[in-house]
């Protein structure tokens, strides 16, 4: 929006409800974001449409202004991707947590974005479970101290971004919940992405699990901790760019720029036909634990779910015309008694 | 208690029958269903009546030659109005020594047995397991026994066309067919009509089955074996266009019409599985109609995308089989918590677990009534024959809408599968069922309330995404009547709960009054539901013809029963149910009513047969 006047402001996408979040929980400042953009874009109001399942994140919708659903657990994506294919016309967005859409709902989250079905997903990870008061997730590091793993989680952790790129995603970021201006700009290429997209978004519990994300948005961590992804651009960071990736043998590792030099460092690249390199990248960290690239990993536009089956719609009136019910029912060979 | 069989094709000239079972049996890679459905094609065109049993193992290629292997295909044709496939086939064609052994005990005393002669060799024998060799050891003295070696007959007759190796005896099962053809006097051309289309591509296959068929029939015509035909003439009919059905393609056409007469478009969510696919299948072909099928993930994806869609303002269906309805329930409460139209398909296997997948059950009718979390009373109909499906599904439809639920629509594996003919109905006569969606606030202070109810139905408004001003929220959660919005508040879950009870109840004066046509003043009511209708009204003509009285009342609906049910059921000293389960109708019944009615159960995976009902009617008004 320019020099015309925004069709919404903040205010028209918060609704009446009391919001119930614990007092400096990172989802506040997410939602805050969310209204924020959403108000920007130009698209109706009424149109939009907010799916959740179970979890903390997933209270989402009742503060949301729009069409919603607060559904069940882990199902989210497979209600959605009914939602999207149903009516493509609609603006349907996921709100989940790690729980949500990483255990109970693993499923569905790989299957929407392998469909590529216009559905925009964002995942709220806090590497605990919040809502159940604090046991351990698929997020959560092995050795993690939980009411469910009193002497140490020995469950493996997903790495969200490797688990989308693996499942045929084809938009898939990370962005942190303090960090308003990039989770804006990845709502914002999520939304203009056209098929599935998955937002990582790191979230403070600040019951839970506090400062699980430290690295990231402390003051004197961040910079030496964040890979901001951009494309075109080699990978650089650091209070003076002074540190780089470079990705030999499929794998990704950090270098001093110096010591290389910049032509050896990596050129992301969000369009390449193979997502090894950005599989490389996601493979930096294990939550994070030191450098960890933000930004968009892949955007590589295909065919959506919903556009095929249109286009098979389409294809087939246009051969047999609009369905003769009359004529269906007597398909397989009629006869007649007098 | 058998009927010795009528037929005998080594005695006389041509013959009328009435009615004749036939029953084709082999491997299950043998063809014996393409061979089943081509006869009963062309005894439908022909214009007798019919009803078919497929009887096919959960293997698709079981061991060759084994008794688990053994696939079936029985129909009876008759001049008459027909209910079952008949309770013993007359003819049996047994392409090997499994075949015979798995079904020789259903065959009618003096039925005529034919057999694929070159198929009876040591290593077959061994495989189904005889000693001896049925066919010299004099075992089979009893019947009507016709060896014909039709894989040799087969190869010669397809020696020119190129076949070769295993593709040589695929023919067989057109031979077997061709002589069946000749054996009752059924038109050519449906059959040929058929292999043309079907094999046309291929022109060594198509010419190969084509050669079989005719190699098949005239041997008939030539041999002395076979002496006669038999004329089962065409059945009186009510006038107009039939087509043959079964319940499955039924019930997908049921689906579209139903969304043309509701005006939205049809959103098919499923899961792959036994014996419910191909209600996909049929609807996957009918993109024109705007139909959408998705073949989801998983069984909760497919009712979740389903739930998806009807809160877009689709009519949204899911389909499956009992171990998909338990994975579907947790949904299916959230469709029901949410008050939105959706309709879910149970056609019943065996179970428990992975069970008899290929074999009918009528045991999930307690799940579906009971088996969901928290009070969550839902609408259940059943289908009782393969043609009744497309209305029965057409008024799921109409319930799930007028009363923004879930229903669930209860079919089987017997319906699913086996065919009638249907007398094709006038579309264009179809009932109104649409409903409408809000597009104005219902508040008073204008504001939009998702869960202020109908006064009559209890139905909430169907507010769609791209209405302005009605933005709302669903969810999981209890709701405050009215608002819909989040409620932990005792009284109002109470009164929640209760609207959810009593908008399921009042269906019942939506839905027509049981009537009694016959015999209304007999002693001995027998009541059932599902596919059983067609044995038990058998069974019951059967009473009957013995000049005796019985009454029969068969339910479409389930839940909420129809409103005389209770006070019909009273006047009757005995109710007989007949269900292919442990009694589930029956529990349900004498729980509602303190009714005293008496449970006929079985569970072998097979369908009751008219004798079985016969007998015991008999039982029970002799006792």
């Amino acid at each position: 929006m320019t020099d015309t006047e925004a069709r919404y402001s903040r205010q028209d996408y918060q609704t009446d409800q009391e919001v119930r979040w614990c007092p400096g929980c990172g989802d506040y400042t997410i939602l805050a974001s969310v209204q924020k953009f959403m108000a920007t874009l130009d698209v109706d109001k009424e149109r939009v449409v907010f799916i959740s399942g179970i979890g903390c994140a997933a209270r989402f919708p009742y503060y949301m202004n729009t069409y919603g659903m607060h559904s069940i657990h882990g199902r989210a994506p497979a209600i959605a991707s009914g939602i999207a294919v149903a009516r493509p016309e609609l603006s349907v967005w996921v709100v989940t947590g790690d729980g949500d859409s990483l255990s109970i709902g693993g499923n569905h989250l790989i299957h929407a974005m392998r469909r590529n079905v216009n559905v925009k997903i964002l995942l709220f990870n806090n590497q605990i479970y919040g809502l159940t008061k604090g046991q351990y997730s698929p997020t959560s590091e092995v050795g993690k101290r939980t009411k469910s793993s009193p002497t140490g989680s020995i469950d493996h952790p997903f790495n969200p971004i490797s688990l989308a790129l693996g499942a045929e995603a084809s938009f898939v970021a990370r962005t942190i919940d303090m960090d308003r201006d990039h989770t804006n700009e990845m709502l914002q290429r999520a939304y203009d992405h056209d098929g599935s997209a998955l937002i990582e978004i790191y979230q403070n519990c600040n019951v839970f699990n506090d400062k699980a994300f430290i690295q990231l948005t402390g003051r004197e961590e961040r910079e030496l901790n964040r890979i901001k992804l951009e494309h075109g651009k080699p990978a650089v960071f650091g209070p003076d760019d002074e540190y780089g990736v470079v990705i030999e043998d499929g794998s990704a590792r950090i270098v001093e720029v110096s010591t290389v030099g910049i032509d050896a460092i990596h050129v992301h690249n969000t369009q390449a036909s193979s997502p090894a390199a950005a599989f490389a990248l996601s493979r930096l960290s294990h939550g994070p634990y030191g450098p960890t690239p933000v930004g968009v990993f892949r955007e590589k536009p295909r065919l959506t779910y919903e556009d095929g089956l249109q286009k098979q719609i389409h294809d087939a009136q246009a051969d047999r015309g609009p369905g003769d019910l009359q004529a269906l029912i007597g398909s397989t060979g009629t006869w007649t008694v007098k | 208690m058998s009927e010795t069989s009528i037929i005998d094709p080594t005695d006389a000239e041509a013959q009328n029958v009435s009615a004749v079972a036939i029953r084709f049996a082999g491997d299950s890679g043998d063809g014996m269903q393409v061979a089943g459905t081509r006869f009963t094609e062309a005894s439908a065109i022909f214009g007798n009546d019919l009803a078919t049993f497929p009887n096919f193992p959960a293997e698709i290629r079981a061991p060759a030659g084994t008794l688990p292997g053994v696939s079936s295909f029985q129909v009876q044709i008759a001049d008459r109005d027909i209910l079952t496939a008949g309770d013993q086939p007359d003819v049996l064609v047994a392409m090997n020594p499994a075949a015979l052994k798995a079904n020789l005990s259903d065959l009618a005393p003096a039925g005529t047995l034919i057999v694929n002669s070159d198929a009876f060799e040591e290593r077959n024998l061994a495989k189904a397991g005889y000693d001896t060799n049925p066919l010299t050891d004099g075992s089979l003295d009893a019947y009507r026994l016709l060896e014909v070696p039709m894989e040799a007959l087969t190869k010669e007759a397809v020696k020119d066309t190129g076949l070769k190796g295993r593709g040589v005896l695929r023919s067989k099962n057109f031979f077997a067919l061709g002589l069946m053809a000749w054996m009752f006097d059924r038109p050519h051309d449906p059959t040929l009509n058929w292999i043309n289309h079907k094999f046309g591509k291929d022109e060594a296959v198509r010419s190969g089955n084509e050669l079989a068929f005719k190699a098949g029939y005239n041997l008939g015509e030539t041999t002395e074996m076979f002496r006669s035909t038999f004329e089962v003439k065409p059945a009186t009919l009510p006038p107009g266009t039939y087509t043959t059905v079964t319940g499955n393609q039924s019930l997908a056409w049921g689906l579209v019409a139903a969304a043309q007469a509701a005006k939205l478009p049809l959103f098919y969510g499923s899961y792959p599985i036994t014996p419910a696919s191909d209600i996909l299948h049929e609807l996957s072909k009918h993109r024109n109609f705007g139909v959408r099928t998705y073949q989801a993930e998983d069984e909760i994806a497919a009712v979740g995308a389903a739930v998806g869609a009807s809160f877009v303002g689709h009519l949204g269906v899911t389909g499956t089989s009992g171990p998909g309805i338990a994975l579907k329930s947790e949904t299916i409460s959230l469709a029901l918590m949410t008050e939105l139209p959706l309709v879910i398909v149970d056609v019943q296997r065996g179970g428990p677990s992975t069970g008899l997948p290929t074999k009918t059950e009528q045991s999930d009718l307690l799940m579906v009534m009971y088996g969901r979390h928290g009070e969550s009373p839902l609408p259940i109909v059943s289908i009782s024959t393969p043609a009744d499906a497309f209305d029965t599904t057409i008024e799921a439809v109409r319930i799930a809408i007028k009363y923004m639920t879930p229903v669930i629509l209860m079919s089987d594996g017997y319906i699913a599968t086996s065919a009638e003919p249907w007398l094709l109905p006038d579309v264009s006569q179809m009932p109104d069922i649409s409903g409408s969606f809000a597009t104005e606030t219902n508040g008073e202070g204008g504001e939009f309330l998702p869960y202020l109810r109908d006064p009559k139905t209890l139905a909430r408004p169907w507010a769609i995404p791209g209405t302005a001003g009605l933005e709302h929220r669903l969810g999981g959660l209890e709701k405050q009547d009215g608002t819909g919005d989040v409620s932990y508040n005792p009284l109002n879950h109470e009164k929640m709960t209760m609207l959810r009870e009593q908008k399921i109840v009042g269906i019942a004066d939506d839905i027509p009054e049981i009537e009694i046509d016959t015999d209304a003043d007999a002693d001995l009511l027998v009541l059932g539901w599902g596919s059983s209708y067609g044995a038990i009204t058998a069974g019951t003509r059967r009473i009957r013809a013995r000049g005796l009285k019985v009454a029969q009342v068969h339910l479409r609906y389930i839940n909420p029963f129809q409103r005389n049910l209770e006070e019909v059921l009273r006047r009757y000293p005995k109710v007989l149910i007949p269900e292919l389960n442990r009694g589930q109708l029956s529990r349900l019944i004498r729980s509602e009513y303190l009714i005293d009615a008496t449970s006929y159960s079985k569970v072998q995976g097979q369908p009751f047969k008219a004798i079985e009902i016969e007998t015991k009617i008999m039982e029970m008004l002799e006792s």
